[in-house]
């Protein structure tokens, strides 16, 4: 019955069709496509530069690829993966999609700067691309000064460029994003009614259009240094490196809550629906996230505790990395407790949250280890960093991703997606994370320092380990490629609810209408309100 | 009839949530622009304090006449533009379209000033990367000064083209009758960004022009 | 070293063992949460699996004390890490006052280092064994970072500055140096070795080698070779200060401010010396940047410190010095006796 008004109806993906209708639209919906296919080809380009990474450190010597080879590939891998994959991952596909339907409205404040943010997206992707094509870059995607301004003999001005330009499509994300929330939302919904991955897009839109703009302009200062010798941070005039480095990761880190608090968010809707419950302290919870993007900007210095800053510096900023611990503490905790009697299915997406919670967790443990004075100056620029920001970023953002797109898959695309394959993969991406990154703590803790092309022998076990996580990794994130692809012709045709998940996204057709909703609905009960479903079905 | 659809898209409930959309939309970009100037502001700050009298020193190599002038400009274009929007709210729309076009004039003669400045510097070798032949007293940190100078006024400056864009798209528009006293938020907001850039301008005046006064 | 199978890796000085405890009570932490994070969701996925698609769960409403708790106690278990964590990073950023001072200077691709005795090796440390050494650092261009993961150190190398390190190593062996901080090309290359040998063998290795003339004679002779002696006088008062005894104390500057004359003002002194004059004195002084290199400043500072020790006096300027031989693959720069206006 349901199936039958879904071909009948017409969706955001039948009432226009052609080239133009796609490229020239303001729906957000469709951009969120746009976007989703974007960053797809990232991830998988970003992918590629891994898997030659950990070929070549199959074995000691650097035998596979050149020093400076190595050198482009990881650069290219951090900055397209960090810029171009994680930061727009779920705030512009996910998130586009999803917070107008969430508050019940028909698009974002702005549609036009929406589309105009895709544009500015992909012409900065296209900088890096071109200088990826002209030579590539080698500076790591940090860009550290003195190297990247004077020392570096690659196409670092096209780079930066590139992620200038990138930078500001995520600014109008989170323009438009703050203000929809704002002004927006449906009758009756009011700030504690909202769903908490509307919660977590605020707090990442915060980030975004706070730190963002002085990413900006410290990329730029460089590409200034180097194209016009305008020595900003020049040491032979009096400027100073570690200022860069301050104006870098007051950007820089606070885009780790960027990729990380949209999965948790996410993580929150995924719990809730496959354990039939309101999530647990939904307050501490809505609060925890607003509480990381405050604090997240007053962390910067941990990444600096052997750069030569004060030794007081310091240890306030080790103290506030641990205040950051705190909230991120309380999200996982909650998680747990939502768990605890409920009604708890294993569809795919939960295997994603599960999985998300358990690698977040070791990333986080092993990120207070990190803000930790004394350990960090051991471990910092070791495998032992490149194993924690993976857990966070790989671990946590890429699974929460999965998981969520799996999830709301059905209404996206009117399709279900081959459920045995699905589990299979995740259980094969969870497996294959876990075997590539886990050996890279130890080897860190070893002291096998980051970025290097040939290591000495008696790391090379746990670089075997480690290579070997990442094939089948790679084939565990092939496979929902394919039936992803398969499912848009040949899947089953989903009905509106498939979860029976209490969203205002939900109450619509999949896929959904041109404007979301036949009327603006009202919202009369709080998130997460499973008993409306009875009341509906009733109803 | 057709004014109305133009003012009210879609996907708005009503005109008063379109306008407080984009007010507010326009208020969240500019702190989005603080925080862009915040980092070069933040630089200059270090700088100064590490090196205060190489920065006297370089300060005095500027025109304090030349930087007055295009201050005053720069308040002059933002009394106009508020009359604009005045003009725009009481549905006076000759008096809008002349107070935009007089806005646009002051705006470009402020540009005329500062490049005159600019050329000034450049011709007394003082325009790092180009031509920087100062050999003075601590000549590293009053290139250091110059470097900041040349960044901060150069983003500032690029920001008033971009307003005089702006300005002139929106004197277009009013010329044809686009706005209403109901419908002008375009030109309001225009507005909210032209007095950021002023503003901003009246920052960067006293930290580079201003600071070494007392020791000529 | 041993290319077999490492789970830990070695503890070669006594930050190390200090350092290995607190990694041992952060894994203590890390372990019980984890271990209760997993053994809750595995019990709950478990036993509250949906056995039928109609069933509705109770609702359990959030609770304070809860939240309370598990606020509370982590915070204290972090808190602990804080203190611990930072004592022992004061532990490793305070040299001790007796420590042997070792000079590094890292480049694209190599760390170079000179002993006070003038011993100079590249990529290699030798040091004896039980006696704190300071590393005093920098770098000719980009930003390096010093490790010895065996000893728990690493700091940053930076341009034109100054940073140190120390350790004091308790176990003779040979230990991996690497640099650190991505620093271009051959970054994986910039690798050595430190040698902790016994005192004695540690002075048999020092009386031999290509060491020749200490530091700070070496540094006597550049300045006299760059003509420094001919203002800077100790006989009778110069045109510019007299360096007899300035290293460590207090300076008053033209601006009515004092700085303390450690090896930063030195150098920038030497680099760029109107930048800081001192009280009483015309910015006569040309810059030296471009004719002397880090290792040369370096030697030069050491010369101005054992100023400030009766002992060595400083005569003027010899006729026909020769120019110290600048070793360590350091090119040296033309040199010409009466130094070019900047640039």
């Amino acid at each position: 019955m349901i199936t039958a008004t879904v071909e009948t109806r017409e969706n955001y993906l039948t009432h226009e069709y052609g080239v133009k209708s796609w490229l020239l639209t303001q729906d957000h919906k469709r951009i969120a496509l746009l976007y989703l296919g974007a960053i797809s080809f990232f991830f998988f380009l970003g992918g590629i530069f891994a898997t030659v990474i950990r070929l070549e450190l199959l074995t000691p010597p650097g035998d596979l690829v050149s020093a400076q080879t190595y050198n482009k590939l990881f650069t290219l891998h951090g900055v397209i993966m960090v810029f171009l994959f994680l930061i727009p991952a779920i705030p512009a596909t996910l998130g586009n999609f999803l917070v107008p339907m969430m508050i019940g409205c028909k698009d974002l404040a702005f549609p036009k700067l929406n589309l105009l943010s895709w544009y500015i997206f992909m012409v900065g992707g296209i900088c890096v691309l071109y200088a990826m094509l002209q030579g590539g870059v080698d500076t790591g995607w940090t860009f550290y000064v003195p190297f990247s301004t004077s020392y570096a003999n690659t196409y670092v001005i096209l780079t930066a460029v590139g992620i200038f330009i990138a930078g500001f499509a995520s600014i109008l994300t989170g323009l438009n994003f703050i203000v929809t929330i704002h002004q927006m939302r449906a009758p009756g919904l009011t700030w504690y009614r909202l769903p908490l991955f509307i919660w977590s897009m605020y707090a990442t839109s915060l980030i975004m259009v706070l730190g963002t703009p002085v990413v900006a302009v410290t990329i730029l200062l460089v590409a200034l240094e180097r194209g016009f010798h305008f020595g900003i941070f020049d040491p032979a005039l009096g400027g100073d490196p570690v200022l860069f480095q301050h104006l870098f990761w007051f950007y820089s880190h606070p885009a780790v809550y960027i990729m990380v608090l949209p999965a948790m968010g996410v993580v929150s809707e995924l719990v809730s629906v496959y354990s039939r419950k309101k999530v647990f302290g939904y307050k501490f919870v809505a609060f925890s996230s607003v509480a990381i993007a405050v604090l997240g900007f007053l962390v910067w210095g941990h990444h600096m505790f052997v750069s030569s800053q004060s030794v007081y510096a310091s240890m306030v900023f080790s103290f506030l990395s641990f205040l950051v611990a705190v909230p991120s503490a309380i999200k996982v905790f909650n998680w747990t407790a939502t768990l605890y009697k409920g009604s708890i299915s294993y569809d795919t997406p939960m295997l994603y949250a599960f999985g998300f919670i358990g690698l977040f967790t070791i990333g986080g443990l092993t990120g207070t280890f990190l803000a930790t004075l004394g350990f960090d100056v051991h471990v910092t620029d070791t495998y032992f960093v490149v194993a924690h920001f993976h857990y966070i970023m790989v671990g946590g953002t890429m699974m929460a991703y999965l998981g969520g797109l799996h999830y709301w898959w059905p209404k996206m695309t009117g399709r279900m997606y081959a459920e045995g394959w699905a589990k299979l993969s995740a259980l094969v991406i969870f497996l294959g994370f876990n075997l590539t990154f886990f050996p890279q703590f130890i080897m860190g803790y070893l002291g096998m320092p980051r970025r290097y092309h040939a290591y000495p022998e008696e790391f090379q076990v746990y670089h075997v380990l480690s290579t070997a996580g990442a094939s089948v990794l790679a084939v565990g994130y092939l496979i929902p490629a394919v039936y992803f692809i398969w499912s848009l012709r040949y899947g089953k045709l989903a009905p509106d609810n498939p979860w029976n998940a209490t969203g205002l996204e939900w109450q619509t057709t999949s896929p959904p209408l041109p404007e979301n909703f036949e009327i603006t609905p009202v919202v009369n009960h709080e998130a997460y309100d499973y008993s409306i479903l009875e009341e509906m079905k009733v109803g | 009839m057709a004014n109305h659809t133009l003012a009210l898209r879609h996907h708005f409930d009503d005109v008063e949530q379109q306008k407080s959309a984009s007010t507010f939309g326009m208020w969240v970009f500019l702190v989005t622009e603080i925080l862009f100037f915040g980092g070069m502001f933040c630089c200059y700050t270090v700088y100064r304090s590490l090196y205060p009298s190489a920065f006297g020193h370089a300060s005095n190599h500027l025109d304090v006449i030349l930087g007055a002038v295009s201050t005053a400009v720069l308040i002059c274009s933002s009394f106009t533009m508020a009359c604009a929007v005045n003009s725009a709210a009481t549905g006076a729309k000759h008096a809008l379209v002349a107070f935009l076009w007089v806005t646009i004039l002051f705006a470009a003669a402020f540009l005329v000033v500062e490049m005159s400045e600019w050329h000034l510097l450049y011709k007394e070798g003082l325009m790092p990367g180009f031509n920087f032949t100062y050999h003075d007293v601590d000549p590293g940190h009053v290139q250091l000064f110059f470097c900041m100078y040349f960044a901060m006024t150069g983003l500032h400056a690029s920001h008033v083209t971009i307003g005089i864009g702006l300005l002139g798209v929106m004197a277009f528009r009013a010329s044809r009758g686009v706005f209403t006293p109901q419908y002008y938020t375009p030109i309001e907001i225009s507005g909210l960004y032209w007095h950021f850039v002023d503003l901003v301008w009246i920052f960067l005046f006293p930290l580079y022009y201003l600071i070494a006064r007392h020791l000529q | 070293m041993n290319p077999s199978f490492q789970l830990l890796p070695e503890q070669a000085s006594a930050t190390a063992v200090h350092l290995d405890h607190l990694t041992l009570y952060l894994l203590i932490v890390a372990a019980i949460f984890s271990t209760l994070i997993f053994a809750l969701i595995f019990f709950f996925a478990i036993k509250y699996r949906r056995r039928s698609g109609h069933e509705r769960p109770v609702e359990v409403h959030g609770a304070l004390t809860l939240e309370i708790i598990w606020t509370v106690v982590p915070f204290i278990l972090m808190m602990i890490m804080f203190t611990w964590g930072a004592s022992v990073f004061f532990e490793m950023s305070r040299p001790p006052d007796d420590a042997m001072n070792v000079y590094v200077v890292g480049k694209q691709w190599m760390w170079k280092t000179q002993h006070l005795e003038g011993q100079r090796e590249i990529n290699e440390l030798h040091v004896p064994l039980g006696r704190p050494v300071k590393l005093t650092m920098t770098s000719e261009d980009v930003i390096h970072s010093f490790y010895m993961p065996a000893f728990r150190v690493k700091f940053d190398v930076l341009p034109g500055k100054y940073t140190t390190a120390w350790f004091n190593p308790t176990k003779p062996g040979k230990y991996h140096l690497f640099c650190a901080e991505y620093c271009g090309t051959l970054h994986s290359g910039m690798i050595g070795w430190i040698y902790v040998m016994e005192p004695a063998e540690y002075e048999r290795w020092l009386a031999g080698g290509s060491g020749g003339e200490s530091l700070a004679s070496n540094g006597e002779k550049l300045f006299q070779y760059l003509a420094c002696a001919n203002c800077h006088r100790t006989d009778k008062p110069g045109r510019c200060p007299n360096l007899q005894g300035v290293f460590g104390t207090a300076v008053r500057l033209t601006t009515g401010e004092t700085v303390k004359a450690d090896e930063a003002y030195i150098r920038e002194s030497i680099l760029n010396p109107s930048a800081r004059i001192v009280a009483g004195y015309q910015n006569i002084m040309p810059s030296f940047q471009g004719q002397v290199t880090e290792e040369d400043l370096l030697q030069l500072i050491e010369y101005i410190k054992s100023l400030g020790k009766p002992g060595p006096q400083v005569g003027g300027p010899a006729p026909g010095a020769n120019p110290p031989a600048l070793q360590g693959g350091a090119a040296a720069p033309a040199r010409s006796l009466v130094p070019k206006q900047n640039r």
